[in-house]
């Protein structure tokens, strides 16, 4: 079982918040236990800069040669960049989830229902 | 309930990530599904198949009874060769595909489905009523090794033993014959599910971990990797092979899914299901299974439409049997079923992946074949 990292918060459908970041800022990625479902991941479509995006909604997919997986906004707000770099070699999104795998970053006008990194660790164990 | 594979020990050491298959827990993937696929494209790749159903049928109607339970003709099989074949229901929908060895004179191995294998084995056993010929059901004692890819032949040829490594290397695909690999009697047979040249080893299952370890050893310099489900299906897929629950069903007769050519009408005596494949055979089908390639890198998968074109208003012409990137080409690549009318090589369709249109074209299958070296 992969490590939660402590300093995130987390949806149910495996994204994973930084809402540390500077000015009301949030980095926006996909959880280990996500990554290693869906095997090897080939293509990522995610969404423009500038687009308004709300908590809940579908926000673009995440492709592996096995099957592919939506991705959920963890919060409402604007896209303010994307990740070009796990774009272009989506292989990062497995390697390192939380590190360099980061999706997305956003300016964040309200979060949806976040878990803590307890409660994520006990729905993906179970 | 869950069976574990004879193997499942040395699964768990490699670090495989197990999933439920067909009742068994079996290994989806060791480290990584691109590069298993990979590895059996380029070197080799070690699979455990120990979930396929093993069926033995002995006596001397042994081939007859299959030439009236299947819809090939296994009484001219030659000893020692094997055929691709199925069992279908009496209104030619499609219970299994099926290899079928012949063994010996009086003794054939049919190799079915996991999923399958309690309904194909029920089947045979109500079909052979009358016939001097009996069936026995080594699916859990037999662990079944594929080691598949342009290095399977030097490495298994390399662990067999002196007496039989020239009929091993020699052997034509769709061939079997009993030899000694890596201290073990196995059943070695040249066939596959990837594209690539290969064997599949029948072996005891008490036999199979230590055999298991040594083609993992004695492979590691050819670039040999234990490889999972995940690859297997990739790797069948860009074959152009298909697969039971997804191209064949029982609502699918062999002719739909383009393999008339193992209904083997004009044999000698009546078989289950050849009245209504007699009829098939001349009808126009009402849909054709076909290969479409995309451009973008969005995946058809199974179940998904096939639809005229990209415009909103396409209608649906078809659907998707199975789909994925396709590792070795690059594009996404998908089977599926479409109206005949829309069926030829070059058409220009589109597949509606979750709510938006993307442009395929349809392609002859298979999307890959090896090279001949």
């Amino acid at each position: 079982m992969s490590e939660t990292p402590t300093h995130l918060q987390y949806t149910a459908e495996h994204e994973w918040i930084d809402t540390t970041g500077p000015a009301g800022v949030s980095t926006v990625g996909i959880t280990a236990t996500a990554a290693d479902a869906l095997g090897d991941i080939v293509y990522l479509e995610l969404p423009e800069v500038g687009t308004a995006i709300t908590a809940g909604a579908v926000i673009g997919e995440v492709e592996s040669t096995k099957s592919v997986s939506e991705l959920f906004s963890p919060v409402t707000g604007t896209v303010a960049e994307v990740n070009q770099a796990a774009v272009d070699e989506p292989s990062v999104v497995n390697s390192d989830p939380y590190g360099t795998g980061w999706l997305i970053k956003v300016e964040v006008e309200s979060t949806g229902a976040l878990l803590s990194p307890q409660e994520y660790a006990a729905l993906s164990a179970g | 309930m869950t069976t574990t594979s004879p193997l499942n020990d040395e699964h768990v050491a490699l670090g495989a990530t197990l999933v439920p298959f067909a009742g068994w827990s079996m290994p989806l993937r060791y480290s990584s599904d691109l590069a298993e696929h990979q590895a059996v494209r380029t070197a080799a790749g070690l699979f455990d198949l120990s979930h396929m159903g093993e069926l033995h049928l002995d006596g001397p109607d042994a081939g007859a009874a299959l030439d009236y339970a299947l819809v090939g003709n296994l009484t001219a099989l030659a000893v020692g060769r094997a055929r691709y074949t199925m069992i279908v229901a009496e209104d030619g929908g499609i219970i299994d595909d099926l290899i079928v060895y012949r063994l010996a004179d009086e003794s054939y191995l049919v190799v079915a489905n996991a999923s399958n294998v309690a309904v194909v084995a029920q089947e045979l056993a109500e079909r052979l009523d009358g016939f001097d010929a009996a069936l026995t059901d080594r699916s859990l004692e037999t662990a079944l090794i594929a080691v598949q890819g342009p290095a399977a032949a030097a490495l298994v040829v390399g662990l067999t033993d002196p007496a039989a490594a020239d009929a091993v290397r020699d052997l034509k695909y769709y061939a079997s014959t009993p030899a000694v690999v890596g201290g073990v009697e196995a059943l070695v047979a040249r066939t596959g599910y990837t594209g690539e040249d290969g064997f599949e080893l029948f072996v005891p299952a008490a036999a199979a971990p230590g055999l298991w370890r040594t083609i993992l050893a004695a492979g590691q310099p050819h670039g040999l990797v234990p490889a999972g489900l995940a690859a297997r299906d990739s790797l069948r897929l860009e074959a152009g092979m298909p697969l039971y629950g997804n191209e064949l069903d029982r609502t699918t007769a062999p002719h739909d899914a383009g393999l008339g050519r193992v209904v083997k009408l004009d044999k000698p005596g009546p078989f289950v299901g050849r009245d209504a494949l007699a009829s098939r055979a001349h009808a126009n089908p009402s849909r054709v299974l076909v290969g479409l390639v995309g451009s973008g890198r969005r995946a058809a998968r199974h179940g998904y439409p096939v639809v005229m074109s990209t415009a909103d208003d396409a209608v649906t012409i078809g659907q998707v049997t199975s789909g994925a990137p396709s590792p070795t080409l690059g594009v996404p690549v998908a089977m599926a079923y479409v109206s005949p009318e829309v069926s030829a090589p070059d058409t220009e369709l589109a597949v509606d992946i979750r709510g938006r249109r993307e442009p395929v074209r349809v392609v002859a299958l298979p999307f890959y074949r090896r090279s001949e070296s």
